[in-house]
Formats: C-alpha cells, structure tokens, sequence
C-alpha cells in the first residue's frame, strides 16, 4: 500500500516544492524534481501493471483515511488499483513524463517556467487521485482539481486576452458538467446510502428496482436518471456535445498541456468514469442509448468541423473532440474495454500528434497557420516521421495501434442492438473518411507540397533539439505497436475482470471476439471491410485536393458557402453561448446588481428605512411646537381618551 | 331633594372641566395656567371632601390636608419661575414663548 | 343634613367664579374672582362638617398663595391689552374636548349609581365634635410620615423659590468671609530692612 501512496505523492510534493520555492531553486533544480516526482510515479505505476498482468497480483482496494462522516456517508480518502486503474495509471504517468521532458525544450525562453512544471506535476497527482480513488467523493475531488490545473494551465499566459476568456470558458462549461455531476453523485449517495465504489455496484440491481419522482408526476427509473447525470458530468470533462465549446479554446494554452490535458488525460476522465461505473450503466439500456447517440453526434460533427480549421492545433483539437465521441460511442454500446482501449491508443497518438505540432510551431517560431507552412519535412524529419505514424494510428491504418481500437469498436456498434445503432453504425463509418481527410489535409498543407513560409521563417526552420524530439520518439513506438501486442488481452481474454461489468444481453466486444480468431488475422482482414476503404479514400482525397489540386478547395468554400460559414461558426453553439447565456446571465446578475442591490435593498431596505424614519419624524416633530398650551391641549386630549378608555371599554 | 354625593361629584367635575376648558382655551397669559391649575386641585380636594364626609373616613381630609400643602409649594414655585421667564422674556405671552421647539 | 338651597346658591356662586376666572380679560379680575371661588369652597366645606379644612383653605390658599399671585399680577406689569384675545383656532375644539372630559365624569357617577346602601347620608356630628381634633388624632400617628415629607416638601419650595429668583445685583460689594480668612501673612506684609534715621 506504500508504494500506492508514493505513486499519488511524488508528484505533488515535486510540485508544491516547485510551486512555492521554485523562483529560489532555479529551472534546472525545479524541472528535474518535478521529473523525478512523475518519474517515480511512472515507474511504480508499471510496477504495479507488469505485477498485476504477469504475476497475477490482486491489486488494492482500501480505505487510507475518514475525512469526515456526516450520518451514515463517510468522505474518505482510498484507493481502488485493479486492471481498469492500472491501465489508466501507466497511461497517465507515462504521457505525463513525456509532456514533462519536453517542456523543457518548449518553455524554454517562458519566464513562468518553474510555475508551469509546478502545474503540470499538480495535475498529474490530481489525476492519479481521481483514477485510483475508491469512493465517489475521492473522485469529485480528482475531478475538480484537474479542472482547476486546466483553468490554470489554459490560462497560463494569463496576460492574454484570449487565455483568461479561453480558461474561464473551460471551466464555466466544466462546471455546468459538475453539477450535473454532482447531482448524480447526490442521487447516488441518497439511494444507495453510502460513496464507495464496492457498497454502491453491491447495491445497484435494488437502485435500479427504483423509481424517482423528479417533475410533478412523471416517474423516472432511478438508475436512468442516475446514470444520466454521471454522463452529464463526463460530458463536461470530455467535452461531448454540447458541453465541447471549451476544447478547441483551450489551444490558448501552451502545446504541452495540449497534449497531456486536452488529449489524453484529463478529456479521458469521463470516459473512464463511465467505464468504472459500468455496473451501474449496465442497468439502464436507456442511459446507454443516451451515452451512445452523444458521442455518435460528437464523433461525426466535430470531425466535419476539422475540415476547415486553420490553425495546426485547432484541426487536433477538433481531431480528440472527434475520438472522444467515438471513446463515448463505445461506452454506449457497452463496449467498454474497447472504449478504453481507445483511450489508451489515442492517448499516445494523439500526444504524439500535440507534441509534433508543438515542435513544427517552434522549429516556426510560434507561428500556427498552416496555410503559413508547406514541405516542412525536409527541415523537420524526425517530426515528419513521428508525425506520419501518429496520423496513420489515428485515422486507423491497419497495423498502428489506432487500427485495432477503433476497428473493434466500429464492429462492436455494428453489433449492438440498441435502438439506433444501425444508424451509428453509418455515422462512425463516415466518421472514419472525415479523419482521415483532416488528418492528411493538415500533414499534407503543413509537411508536403509548396512552401508557403516567407523567406526570413524559412532561414531559421531547424529541427529542435532532443528534449524536444526525444519524447516524440518515445511516443511513437507506443503509436506504433501497442494495439497489436494488447489487444487479445486486453478486449478478448478479459483483462480487465471484475473492474468492468458487461451485460450479457449487450456484450458487444464479446461477440466481436466470436470472429476474430487472432490478432495478425484482423490485420490482415483489414482491406475487406469498409473502414480501410474509407481511411484510404480520405488520404487519397486529401492527397488529390491539397496537394495536386487546391483549387478544388477554393471552389467547394464558395459553392457550399452557406455550410462553410456553419463550420466556420463551429454550428453557433458559441454564438448561442456567449449571446444567450453568457450575456443573459451577466444581463440578469446586472439586474439583481441595480434593481435587487442599489434599488431594492440599499435603496428601499436600509436607505428607505433611514428616509422613512426621517419622513415620520418630521411629521412628529410637529408635536414639538415649543408652545406650552400645545402641550397642556395634548396633555389634556390624552386625559381624555385614557378616560374614555378607562369608562366605557 | 336630599344632597347626596352625586350632586358634589357633578359639581367637582363641572369646576375640573372648567379648569380643563380655561388650560387651552387660555392663549395669552402664563398666570392664567397657573390659575387654573388650582382651580383643578380645587375641584379635586372638592372631591376627597365629599367622599370623606359620605363614607365617614377621615382620610379623605388627611388627602386635601396634603394636596394642600403641595399645592402651595407648587404655586410658589411656579410663580418664581414664572418670574424668572419674565425677567428674561419680558413677556408671559405663551405665544412666544417656544425655544423648545423640535 | 345638608340645606338645598344654601348648596345650591353657592354651587352657582362657584361656578359662576370658575367661569369668570377663565373668561376674563384682566389678570387681576381673574385672580379677585379666584379668591371668590376659594372662599365659596370653603364654606361649602364648612357645609360639609369640614371645618378645620374649610378655614385652612381660607387662611393658606386666600391669604398666602392668591396673595402671592396678585403680587405676582402686579409685579409683571402687564399689559392688559395685549393679553386677552386670539381664542379662535382650537376653541371649538377644546370646548369639544373638554365637554367630553365632563361627559366621561358624569357618566361615572351616573353608572355607579351609589344605592342608598353604599353612601347613606350620615347623620350630622355632635356639637362638641371637633374636626381639628379628629384631624390631628390621626395626623400625628397614622400620617406621621407623610406629615413629615409635607414639611420637606415646604422647605423645599422655599429653598427652590430664593434659588431661582435670586440674582446677584453686579457692583453690590460684599464680603467673601472665605476669602478673608484665607489671606496669608506674607501677602500683606513685607518687612524690609530700612536704616534707621536717627540722628549721629
């Protein structure tokens, strides 16, 4: 149990070290704690996976320590470390030291350098804890400190303009996500009585018995509405429509946190939420039908809006809001392993792709426009390459680990009986042509063809240094070979046991296992189904458009004009936002301020009772007239009355 | 008739009512408030009187004895004050006087 | 047993005083018709077999107190003119309330109705009944106390009368004993060494 606690605790005693001393230590000091911090973390995490997959150890579930006990709810600080946190641990730890290594190289000439490894080395800890927690409480916790280091890190440049309203979206849009959240969690704790993981999922077929009461007379299935407003919660974290709006803004911040927060760990949470609340989701096919169509939508409509970004961050932005979806897509059909198989593919492609992208921004200084690029791999090689093999794992090229991820879970909505998965199914499949066009059109624009940079960019484009290069090499490898050495063991020979919980009714992965009889055999049955055909005609689409003919490209944006200005308004979800919500509500605190404030309370309440009391006693002070006879007349009106009183009442 | 106390209560209240009367009804002169508040007094002892002599307590008298004696005090006291205002004002007008005016 | 029309005869003398007090234009008028009411009282007190009272009221109220408001009357020196008038604005409502006070009264009396039980008219005392003797039996021994405050009470009204209209006429010399026996020696006297003028 020790070495859990260390795996939680070097991280954030490197970073509260860093954070408060870091301007005395030095950069050098500071960057090579927060390393060793996320080092040992790493390293006891694998630890932890190579015991538990090679020498079948149990894993851990306890309690360390009661916060506090209100009734019969007790806020307790525990971890939970079986297959499912073991995977997610490794993954974290392993990107996050990744991200660390080539922070040094990136935030080299930032002044805020010791602060960022600071943040960074925080957030590890912080997701450590939200992954290995044993009780819902441990995990809000989690959950709303990576937040805050999000809000921190997208803001990190906190003089721009752009990073504070880009921060504060992301977590005002978190937020809505919390409370929906929150209200589960309280659902939870009211019907099942308590916040631990194992007393819950022991309780969950009598919650599901339940019904609630929400609206008037409508009955809700308890465990719907529960399992709803978890989604909710992980629909905000991993930005699923409508709660996306933060993501592609969050590219204010520095590429490296890109990569490690808003690609492959903190967007991930609510996926792996779902998947650890899997006995729960299992109960209630309708908030797995929710689940699913979220993410379908997610999947397919952010990935159109990839077509047409601009910006070489902002196209892998639109690229990880896309396989969220499809993460999301394979919860709803309950095809968790799959999901969080893809979740840990994706984790290091999609880093792989940030950090590549961050080094093509600074072999440019700075400069992000990729229509501003072109022929890039003369001058960046070991980045083209890098680069080539993340963008063939993400669009699922047989082989890359992408591949077998995503492949598995576009068969295992094909094998879904949930209502509408059909349709899914059809919309996944697109999703794989639209990938695919956006990820070539970007490596294409950026590494191939013409170069569009002006001549003074062009005389200083060199590869940056190891630091830099290092971790994308790192990174690769995984990209590269992961999917096929994991996937038997991990969707087929069930390793996640008891950590994910499968219907029998609805086990997809299951009965796409039925015809996958080994690994190198789905590989090589690959160019029979329909998603290579689709991935290799969006690569060659892409190659025939932005490379042969770009003309096309000028032609398609004004005949589609109208859907092209769509995109360009990324649907109006933030018009509507910023104009409806943003504005209504300022427009209503501003109201409260000058009407309920000024007006009401200081204005009626307290000045209005000092006016009133002034008011009366003018009045009164009439009374006061100074003349004797005035007080003899009342004296003597008051003599009669209180006669009168006396007499006749 | 015979004279029963009813007729020496009506009599007292009739003289209160008049001392009442003259209190507002007096608009110019200190000296008259004053007056009329023995006139009050008088119409109290009046009362005390009567009652002692119907119920055959001497009480009552003890009473008027006492209410006497303040009254005499009191009067002197408020006719040096009203001096004193004179002195001062030069005048006994209660029209005028209403420095304590709130 | 009480006369009718004696009670009756003084009653209207009363009232008649107490209106002309309150309606009258001169102060002086206002006071001498006041004496007129005092001494009414009086003898409808005598009436009343209280007799010691009667004759205090004459000898006190009379002779001290309308004396001293006469003095006072004259003293002021005021104008008589100027001093009536202006009973316009509250009258209707003062003769209103006053009415009302008077009202109330009669009502009480009127209500209670005292039956011949409660307030039988007794019979009247011997002649050798002396009320200042009855008086000052229960003066002395059940009202001692009170007796005594009443005598406080005079000493106070006298100390208060001096105090406020005292003043000090400026110019007036007098002597501060205080001052003078607190003289020291050598503020008067200095002795200083002279040679003496004798002749050689």
């Amino acid at each position: 149990m020790g070495h859990y606690l260390a795996i939680v605790l070097a991280p954030l005693i490197a970073a509260a070290t860093v954070g408060i001393f870091g301007k005395s230590l030095g950069r050098t000091v500071s960057h090579t704690l927060c390393i060793a911090g996320v080092f040992v973390a790493f390293a006891l995490s694998s630890y932890t996976l190579y015991s538990m997959v090679f020498e079948g150890a149990a894993g851990f579930e306890g309690t360390l320590y009661e916060w506090a006990s209100s009734g019969n709810l007790r806020f307790e600080v525990g971890f939970l470390v079986d297959r499912l946190s073991a995977l997610m641990m490794v993954v974290v730890t392993f990107v996050s030291l990744m991200v660390h290594i080539y922070t040094i190289g990136y935030m080299h000439d930032d002044p805020g350098y010791e602060r960022f490894f600071s943040y960074i080395s925080l957030f590890t800890f912080a997701m450590l804890m939200l992954v290995m927690s044993n009780n819902f409480f441990q995990l809000f916790f989690g959950w709303e400190a990576v937040g805050v280091v999000s809000y921190l890190l997208i803001g990190f440049w906190f003089k721009k303009p752009t990073a504070i309203h880009a921060n504060l979206k992301a977590f005002l849009v978190n937020r809505v996500g919390d409370f929906g959240f929150l209200l589960g969690i309280g659902a939870i704790a009211m019907l099942a009585g308590s916040l631990n993981y194992a007393e819950v999922f022991g309780q969950a077929d009598q919650v599901a018995a339940q019904t609630l009461t929400i609206f008037g007379d409508t009955a809700w299935n308890a465990m719907t509405v529960t399992c709803i407003l978890l989604f909710v919660g992980a629909m905000g974290k991993s930005a699923q429509v409508p709660l996306h709006v933060w993501l592609p803004d969050s590219m204010e911040g520095p590429t490296p946190i890109s990569a490690l927060i808003h690609a492959a760990t903190m967007v991930t949470a609510g996926i792996f939420m779902v998947a650890r609340m899997s006995p729960l989701f299992e109960l209630s096919t309708t908030a797995l039908s929710f689940v699913m169509w979220i993410g379908a939508i997610t999947a397919f409509f952010m990935g159109l809006l990839g077509l047409i970004q601009n910006d070489i961050k902002r196209v892998v932005a639109y690229s990880t809001l896309s396989q969220l979806g499809y993460m999301t897509v394979a919860l709803g059909v309950s095809a968790y392993s799959a999901g969080i198989f893809h979740l840990m593919t994706h984790a290091f492609f999609k880093a792989l792709l940030f950090l590549a992208a961050g080094s093509v921004i600074i072999a440019m200084h700075h400069e992000q426009d990729i229509r501003k690029m072109g022929g890039l791999r003369r001058y960046l090689p070991i980045t083209y390459v890098t680069a080539l093999i993340g963008s063939l794992a993400l669009i699922g090229f047989p082989g890359f680990s992408g591949f077998y991820s995503k492949d598995v879970i576009i068969e295992a909505v094909h094998a879904s009986h949930l209502g509408g998965a059909g349709f899914v199914y059809w919309v996944v499949l697109l999703g794989v042509f639209v990938t695919a066009l956006y990820s070539f059109r970007m490596f294409f624009l950026v590494f191939h063809g013409k170069e569009r940079m002006d001549e003074q960019t062009r005389s200083h484009l060199k590869e940056p240094g190891w630091v830099v290069t290092l971790p994308l090499v790192l990174l690769a490898i995984p990209s590269l070979v992961i999917g096929g050495l994991t996937m038997r063991a991990v969707l087929f020979d069930g390793y996640f046991g008891n950590a994910i919980v499968v219907d029998k009714a609805h086990d997809t992965v299951g009965h796409v296992a039925k015809h996958v009889d080994s690994v190198l055999g789905f590989t090589l049955h690959a160019p029979m189904t329909l998603a290579f055909w689709l991935a290799i005609g969006g690569v060659a689409t892409a190659g025939y458009i932005y490379l042969l003919r770009p003309g096309i490209a000028d032609m398609l944006q004004r005949r589609f004009a109208a859907v092209y200005r769509l995109f360009e308004n990324k649907y109006y979800f933030d018009r509507v936002y910023e104009s409806g919500l943003a504005r209504g509500t300022l427009g209503f605190g501003r109201w409260l301020w000058r009407v309920g404030d000024e007006t009401v309370i200081d204005g009626a309440i307290v000045n209005g009772t000092a006016k009133g009391i002034g008011v009366i006693a003018l009045i009164a002070r009439r009374l006061q007239s100074g003349y004797l006879y005035h007080y003899a007349f009342a004296m003597v009106i008051g003599l009669a009355v209180l006669l009168g009183w006396l007499v006749f009442g | 008739m015979t004279i029963g106390i009813e007729h020496f209560m009506v009599l007292s209240g009739v003289l209160f009512t008049l001392a009442v009367a003259g209190i507002f009804l007096n608009r110019k002169n200190l000296i008259l408030l004053l007056m009329c508040i023995e006139l009050m007094l008088l119409a109290v002892n009046f009362n005390f009187i009567a009652m002692s002599r119907f119920l055959g307590d001497l009480g009552g008298q003890v009473f008027v004895f006492f209410i006497l004696t303040v009254a005499a005090a009191e009067a002197a006291i408020g006719l040096a004050i009203l001096v004193v205002l004179f002195r001062s004002r030069r005048s006994i007008n209660v029209e005028e006087l209403d420095v304590m005016k709130g | 047993m009480i006369n009718p029309i004696m009670f009756y005869v003084l009653a209207a003398v009363l009232i008649i005083a107490a209106l002309g007090v309150i309606t009258s234009r001169n102060p002086v008028y206002s006071a001498m018709l006041l004496v007129l009411s005092f001494v009414t009282s009086a003898a409808l007190w005598v009436m009343l077999e209280a007799e010691f009272l009667g004759i205090a009221l004459v000898l006190v109220y009379v002779g001290a107190v309308m004396v001293l408001f006469l003095f006072v009357v004259m003293m002021l020196d005021v104008n008589v003119e100027v001093v009536r008038g202006g009973m316009t604005r509250y009258t209707p409502l003062g003769i209103l309330v006053a009415l009302a006070v008077f009202g109330e009264i009669v009502f009480v009396v009127w209500q209670k109705r005292f039956g011949d039980t409660t307030f039988v008219t007794p019979p009247p005392k011997d002649a050798d009944y002396s009320n200042t003797e009855a008086l000052g039996a229960v003066l002395y021994t059940e009202y001692v106390y009170a007796f005594e405050l009443a005598a406080v009470i005079l000493l106070l009204a006298i100390v208060a009368a001096i105090m406020l209209t005292m003043r000090k006429r400026p110019g007036l010399k007098q002597q501060d004993i205080g001052a003078q026996v607190a003289v020291d020696a050598r503020d008067r006297v200095r002795l200083v060494k002279m040679k003496s003028e004798s002749d050689q």
